[in-house]
């Protein structure tokens, strides 16, 4: 097969045949056609468009960054850089116990602050459910946020994590990377909370660059001796 | 002739119009995807002496709500012409004719636009005509579809948009200010390439049957010009110069 890895823009038929159309593909007749910029991709059975661009959508079981921007009396509403408002149910946060008279939201959750949740449910019809049950999920208290854009988190946390593990070595960061694109960055040492934000801007910035590992290695290395 | 102005001579016996294009030949035209830092996506597009700024957000919250549906998404399309795009001052307020190309663009975009995807959203597609010169609902569909693809909208095709027209008893390629003045038809003819679909078709003027075929098919040419450009801006921003890998 020529060419596995293709670039593409909207309306570039990639294949024709009997293909799987998964993300960001149409079938019209037996032609799959892309429907975003991205690069194509075509496996054994199926044929997906990595995309290089557009907004966070989504996705049920997604590790996502959530800014509370408000609550009612049952539930926090997060921005978490969809289209959508995630929706946080108090009952969640204080357990089945919660008593919507007794406790008081903002004791937990004030607005501003920023959440680690898992996306627990989300369907076309509702905005997505949101949970912070689980382990290393609930209030981030400390870190700073660098946005990137969602189309490049894979890119981050590359092939099993290793562009992240690189970063997170050489900086003694602890870093949070979230689906919707919004990386939370933690570091005792302000010199390795710097360079561990410049060389996540610097993946954001060059995602499509064959050798970005090792340039980001050699940023984190550099600046290291100085 | 006196005082009076030389009569424009729309097209002389060499098949040279009056401004020395030949009468399938499409006027210059540079289109550049992004620019704008605030928006989700951008274009921009030189259409000969057209210049168009198109600015894209969304998919985003629908205000005011009840504008919101909750099967789909909703494609909003404003259509402006500056004050100075014109000679003569053009009062900023939306003219009847600005909300009649607000609303053909948007049709035009919306068979190309998959916004089933996002339900109880907008997608907000901004036209600004900072100078124009015949033929402006055809540049700014041409930007707004890659403004579209900019932000990352899912797209069934690109929509690529050019004129054809009569002047002098001939059909010719992308009507200017000039000859849709003083010619006989103008057809503005949007269309996705891949497709094969045709998704705006307007036509001022009289034609015989046999002229609409060949006026359709000049035009269709003409949006396949546009469409090489369009992808060419496209791949330049993200692909930087090289389509290899």
């Amino acid at each position: 097969m020529e060419n596995k890895r293709k670039y593409v823009i909207p309306g570039d038929v990639i294949t024709s045949g009997p293909y799987r159309p998964e993300q960001n593909v149409v079938l019209d007749g037996n032609k799959i056609i892309s429907t975003t910029i991205g690069i194509s991709e075509i496996y054994d059975d199926s044929v997906k468009v990595i995309p290089l661009t557009g907004k966070y959508i989504p996705k049920i079981n997604d590790l996502v960054i959530g800014k509370v921007i408000s609550h009612s009396s049952l539930s926090w509403e997060l921005d978490i850089n969809s289209c959508y408002v995630g929706f946080l149910p108090a009952q969640d946060v204080f357990g089945r116990d919660f008593s919507a008279h007794a406790d008081d939201l903002t004791s937990k959750l004030k607005s501003g602050d920023l959440v680690a949740a898992r996306i627990a449910n989300f369907d076309r019809t509702r905005d997505p459910l949101l949970t912070i049950s689980d382990r290393d999920l609930g209030k981030i208290d400390s870190g700073d946020l660098v946005e990137i854009s969602p189309s490049k988190v894979p890119r981050l946390i590359d092939k099993r994590g290793t562009m992240i593990q690189t970063i997170e070595m050489a900086t003694n960061a602890a870093i949070t990377i979230g689906q919707n694109g919004w990386v939370v960055v933690s570091c005792d040492n302000p010199e390795g909370l710097l360079k561990a934000k410049k060389a996540i801007q610097m993946v954001d910035e060059r995602a499509h660059i064959a050798n970005l590992t090792d340039q980001v290695i050699e940023m984190l290395e550099s600046k290291g001796e100085m | 002739m006196g005082g009076r102005e030389s009569e424009l001579v729309l097209l002389d016996e060499n098949g040279i119009r009056c401004d020395g294009r030949k009468i399938d030949e499409p006027r210059k035209i540079m289109i550049r995807a992004g620019g704008l830092k605030n928006a989700d996506g951008s274009a921009y597009i030189e259409f000969g002496d057209n210049k168009i700024l198109v600015g894209v957000f969304g998919p985003r919250d629908v205000h005011p709500k009840h504008m919101s549906n909750t099967d789909t998404g909703i494609l909003r399309v404003r259509y402006h012409m500056e004050p100075f795009s014109v000679t003569e001052r053009k009062n900023p307020a939306p003219s009847r004719r600005e909300i009649e190309i607000s609303k053909v663009i948007k049709e035009a975009l919306e068979p190309a636009v998959m916004l089933e995807k996002f339900p109880r959203t907008a997608v907000d597609v901004f036209i600004e005509v900072l100078q124009a010169d015949g033929g402006t609902r055809c540049a700014a569909l041409s930007a707004a579809s890659v403004a579209l693809a900019d932000a990352g909208i899912p797209m069934r095709d690109m929509v690529a948009a050019c004129a054809a027209g009569k002047v002098a008893d001939t059909i010719i390629l992308d009507v200017n200010n000039e000859e849709d003045q003083a010619g006989q038809a103008d057809m503005p003819i949007g269309y996705m390439p891949n497709l094969k679909k045709i998704t705006l078709l307007q036509l001022d003027g009289v034609l015989t049957p046999e002229e609409y075929k060949k006026c359709v098919e000049t035009g269709i040419n003409g949006c396949k010009i546009v469409y090489d450009l369009q992808k060419k801006a496209l791949q330049e921003k993200y692909f930087g110069s090289g389509g290899d890998q």
